[in-house]
């Protein structure tokens, strides 16, 4: 090959670098590890972190993942393919993308969806800047104090050197956003309406989406899509539904993994679908009058449009919405249903179990899907310490992001959890809040 | 066929779902839907047999030869799933308590000394979570750090005209306005040009290197004199790091951060369109700005930083710490490859892009820059052909689909007419590499005796080519039985 090229060595082909750029040894960089010792280190480190029984969500749901669907999604024909360029070699790829769009669309009642954004975090941003373009006049946004303390962060940290103004919404005492806060608000893009809250409380989207389409703003839907088998859809939210609908796709199928690669999605009424960021697949035909999909309006995006794009996206998170879809297909709106019941369900056992105890009390009265927050008359963080100890991880300590609210965690019990784990929870918790060494003593349990 | 067109009413996975429906007493009706999301009901042998009919439909690098430039799809090794997926990585919850993910941790830790190393940067965030996000990250450093010197005249950013569409569309999402730096006749900057560029109101330049043209940038060392001179910053594109990786390193061209993409050098799975992983490294006087949360360690103990470490951080730009899983494929990779592999990796990405431009070069095919050395890849400009046969370059793409190679990267850069853009990788063997140029060359002899195959392939697809302008005029992008809402 050498000799092709005309060269004598390996070296030569590096000869337009300036010489005295070249890298010296990696020092930092380890030696090679045959596959056998990768794998020892690997699981060395998987092993100290052992396995903890979970109770957090706080925008990342443990659920059941039937079997197939990751031995499908790590087939080397959709793991190791790209962005369907070449729509005629990516049907494959092209067909699911277009089912899942299907599929969230139908979820959210709305007319169209794209084919994902990297996370919910970042898709909310996204959804803010979509609909200030959509809105064209105003370039400010309500953003409930309600909507994950995350979440604001990443919206404003993406959209602060837009001119974006973000201006925050309370939460009342019952852990909602009333409409009446909202309806005192004028010059207004979209305001965002989380359903259900950072802090599981069922929000009035009916009230909120028609205060602010009142005030001439767009509504953006904040929502997890397992609710959405149960809960009504944002396109069916007041008179005339949410515009926008975006949220964390993880629930469907995707792993807790220590934070990702999870999915973003978005959903918009169909005469938005120009604002929209991201890839969206179309159906047509061929040549032969046969039905297909490609890639389809990119006139909006980075590749053509460059400076002048609606967002310098370019992937969408494939692999993940493969995982989504299948996830969907298998469970059916039916099954995905019985999981959103499920974790109403143990959620509710769990903060009936909890409450119950001395010092320990629901924060808030409203409704929830499959969240709750407690308030607790200790800090939180030694109970957390207590409870990790028995190999229990018990909840998100909200003291940090939300001081007002005392000392308070938002706890989880999805379908997943069983009735002797949230009992468990309640006796280590009991034990815990009274003080009473563990008995016996020595029982510590180390999480295997 | 479309999953939802096998539907049958209440078909299902039963073992899949809870046994029954759960207690849902506590919700009032009115927040209830009342439509059932259309679904599909299929039985688990439908799904299992539909996707993976569907998965057959697809090119991938399991599967074919796919020298998509500027992607640099690479074989992904399947240890680096298998491990990234062990269990204890897999349950463990991203806001639970670092006590419980020590192990995780450190190989966070150790990925981003490894990526310090190799890009000769003082500090790594691996927080975004793809390149473009990566980029946002590095220009939105750029402001801070210009906005912390109160040096607020700075409005542009400097772009070269070969650049990818993202870093146009990045500048302008962190408010800046862009300018255009013109290529020279050889593929490298106008130096001339981006002298008269710079001044007072240059922010910064992003520059790719090799840059898309597939050329090394000769001049990398002036050009970083010329924009720091101005008090502008240098951002590295770090699309085309295979290239270089463990040869050349972006920190000591000079660059004062820059973005990698995992999902390329690193080998991290393309996934029919992301997940990715656009780590940033940056040197002393952006390491304030660092997205946060990354991974501090103290005598073996690992924990994050969060906005008390890093008051000057530019923010989080994801929910939690970034596509945990993408990078732990990343390290495991890094561990397989090491030290001396590093190098290795632009070895044969450069061999084999040498290697076969150099033989289609021989066989009198044109060269967008026949005097340079390729890079990891090439381009190779169809102007020629299309004048004489009216076959273009998108005509060959299809061709080659029939001939059981993914077509190369086309008409992109844009400054080049007719042009593909081909890299072939180090992990692609020299038969392979052959049996593409072997292809190509006969496509471009079928173009001189019969124009109108090449014209109307692909023939053997699942699909011929399909009708853009409907998709885009007669939009269809959800199945659904009823009208639209």
């Amino acid at each position: 090959m050498l000799a092709t090229v005309g060269v004598s060595d390996l070296e030569s082909l590096f000869d337009e670098i300036p010489g005295h750029l070249r890298a010296e040894v990696l020092k930092r960089v380890p030696h090679a590890l045959p596959e056998m010792e990768m794998a020892r280190l690997i699981a060395g480190r998987a092993e100290r972190d052992g396995r903890y029984v979970n109770f957090i969500g706080a925008g990342a749901y443990e659920h059941h993942i039937p079997a197939a669907v990751w031995e499908l999604t790590t087939r080397g024909e959709f793991y190791s393919a790209y962005t369907p360029y070449q729509a005629e070699a990516s049907q494959g790829t092209l067909q699911l993308l277009y089912e899942f769009q299907s599929m969230m669309a139908s979820l959210t009642g709305l007319a169209v969806s794209n084919a994902s954004l990297y996370d919910g975090a970042s898709g909310l941003a996204e959804a803010v800047l979509a609909a200030i373009r959509a809105h064209k006049k105003s370039h400010r946004v309500l953003l409930p104090a309600t909507v994950h303390p995350v979440y604001r962060s990443v919206v404003r940290a993406i959209a602060r050197n837009q001119g974006v103004e973000l201006v925050e919404l309370p939460h009342n005492e019952d852990g909602a956003v009333d409409a009446v806060d909202l309806a005192g608000n004028s010059d207004v893009a979209a305001v965002v309406v989380p359903q259900p809250n950072f802090f599981g409380v069922l929000e009035d989207v009916d009230a909120l989406t028609d205060a602010a389409h009142g005030i001439g703003a767009l509504v953006i839907a904040l929502v997890n899509p397992v609710s959405l088998a149960l809960l009504k859809s944002p396109g069916e939210w007041g008179d005339d539904g949410a515009d926008f609908a975006v949220g964390e796709g993880q629930p469907l199928g995707v792993p807790l993994s220590s934070g990702g690669p999870y999915f973003g999605f978005m959903c918009c009424k169909e005469r938005y679908v120009r604002q929209m960021p991201g890839r969206i697949v179309g159906r047509t035909t061929d040549v032969d009058g046969k039905p297909g999909y490609t890639l389809t309006l990119q006139a909006r995006e980075q590749h053509i449009r460059r400076s002048k794009a609606t967002s310098n996206i370019c992937t969408n998170q494939g692999l993940l919405v493969t995982a989504a879809t299948i996830h969907m297909a298998l469970l059916g709106a039916a099954g995905l249903r019985r999981v959103a019941t499920h974790c109403h369900q143990n959620t509710n056992e769990l903060q009936l179990q909890l409450s119950a105890i001395p010092g320990v009390a629901r924060a808030f009265a409203r409704p929830f899907f499959h969240e709750c927050v407690l308030r607790f008359e200790r800090p939180i963080a030694g109970v957390m310490r207590a409870m990790e100890a028995q190999g229990i991880v018990a909840g998100l300590d909200l003291t940090h992001y939300y001081p007002d609210l005392g000392h308070s965690m938002l706890v989880c019990a999805t379908e997943v959890r069983t009735k002797e784990e949230i009992a468990e929870y309640a006796r280590h918790l009991e034990r815990i809040m009274s003080r009473r060494p563990l008995d016996p003593p020595c029982a510590v349990k180390t999480a295997s | 066929m479309l999953i939802f067109e096998q539907s049958r009413r209440s078909r299902r996975s039963t073992s899949q779902a809870p046994a029954a429906e759960g207690d849902i007493g506590g919700i009032p009706a009115n927040l209830l839907r009342e439509d059932e999301p259309l679904l599909p009901e299929v039985s688990e042998l439908q799904a299992v047999r539909h996707y993976t009919r569907l998965s057959q439909r697809n090119f991938s690098i399991d599967s074919h030869f796919y020298p998509l430039g500027s992607c640099t799809m690479k074989y992904n090794p399947r240890a680096c799933n298998l491990y990234a997926m062990l269990p204890a990585f897999l349950g463990r919850h991203p806001h639970a308590g670092v006590g419980t993910g020590q192990g995780f941790m450190q190989c966070m830790f150790e990925l981003q000394e490894i990526l310090t190393d190799v890009t000769g940067m003082q500090g790594v965030s691996l927080t975004p979570l793809a390149g473009a996000q990566g980029e946002f990250a590095g220009v939105a450093m750029i402001r801070a750090y210009h906005e912390s010197r109160a040096d607020d005249e700075r409005v542009e950013i400097l772009v070269p005209d070969a650049a990818h569409g993202t870093n146009p569309a990045t500048a302008t999402m962190c408010g800046y306005k862009v300018r255009e730096i013109p290529t020279d006749s050889n593929g490298d900057v106008d130096l001339a040009a981006l002298r008269e560029a710079v001044g007072s109101r240059t922010a910064g330049l992003m520059l790719t290197n090799p840059s898309t043209l597939g050329v090394f940038e000769r001049h990398i060392t002036e050009i970083a004199q010329i924009v720091h001179g101005a008090g502008g910053l240098l951002y590295y594109d770090g699309a085309n790091l295979n290239a270089i990786v463990g040869k050349v390193r972006p920190g000591d061209m000079g660059f004062d951060v820059i973005h990698m993409n995992l999902h390329k050098t690193f080998s991290t799975p393309h996934g029919g369109g992301g997940p990715g992983a656009g780590p940033v490294g940056v040197n002393q006087r952006l390491l304030p700005f660092l997205p946060i949360p990354y991974v501090l360690e103290s005598n073996g103990d690992y924990r994050w930083a969060t906005e008390r470490d890093c008051p000057h951080s530019i923010g989080r730009l994801s929910a939690n710490m970034g596509n945990a899983g993408v990078l732990l494929r990343a390290y495991i990779y890094a561990l397989l490859v090491g030290r001396q592999g590093m190098a290795r990796i632009a070895d044969f990405a450069t061999l084999n892009a040498n290697y076969m431009m150099a033989r289609l070069k021989a066989a009198g095919v044109d060269m967008a820059y026949p005097g340079r050395r390729a890079t990891h890849e090439f381009i190779v400009t169809m102007k020629r052909l299309k004048e004489e046969t009216g076959v273009t370059a998108m005509d060959v793409a299809k061709r080659l689909l029939d001939k059981g190679f993914h077509a190369p990267t086309v008409y992109f850069p844009l400054l080049v007419p007719e042009c593909f853009l081909v890299e072939p990788t180090e992990t692609e063997s020299k038969q392979e590499i052959d049996g593409f140029i072997d292809a190509l060359l006969e496509i471009f002899d079928e173009a001189r005796r019969d124009p109108e195959t090449v014209k109307s392939a692909p023939h053997t697809t699942p699909v011929r080519r399909l009708d853009e302008v409907k998709a885009a005029r007669e939009l269809d992008v959800a199945w659904r039985v009823g009208p639209a809402r």
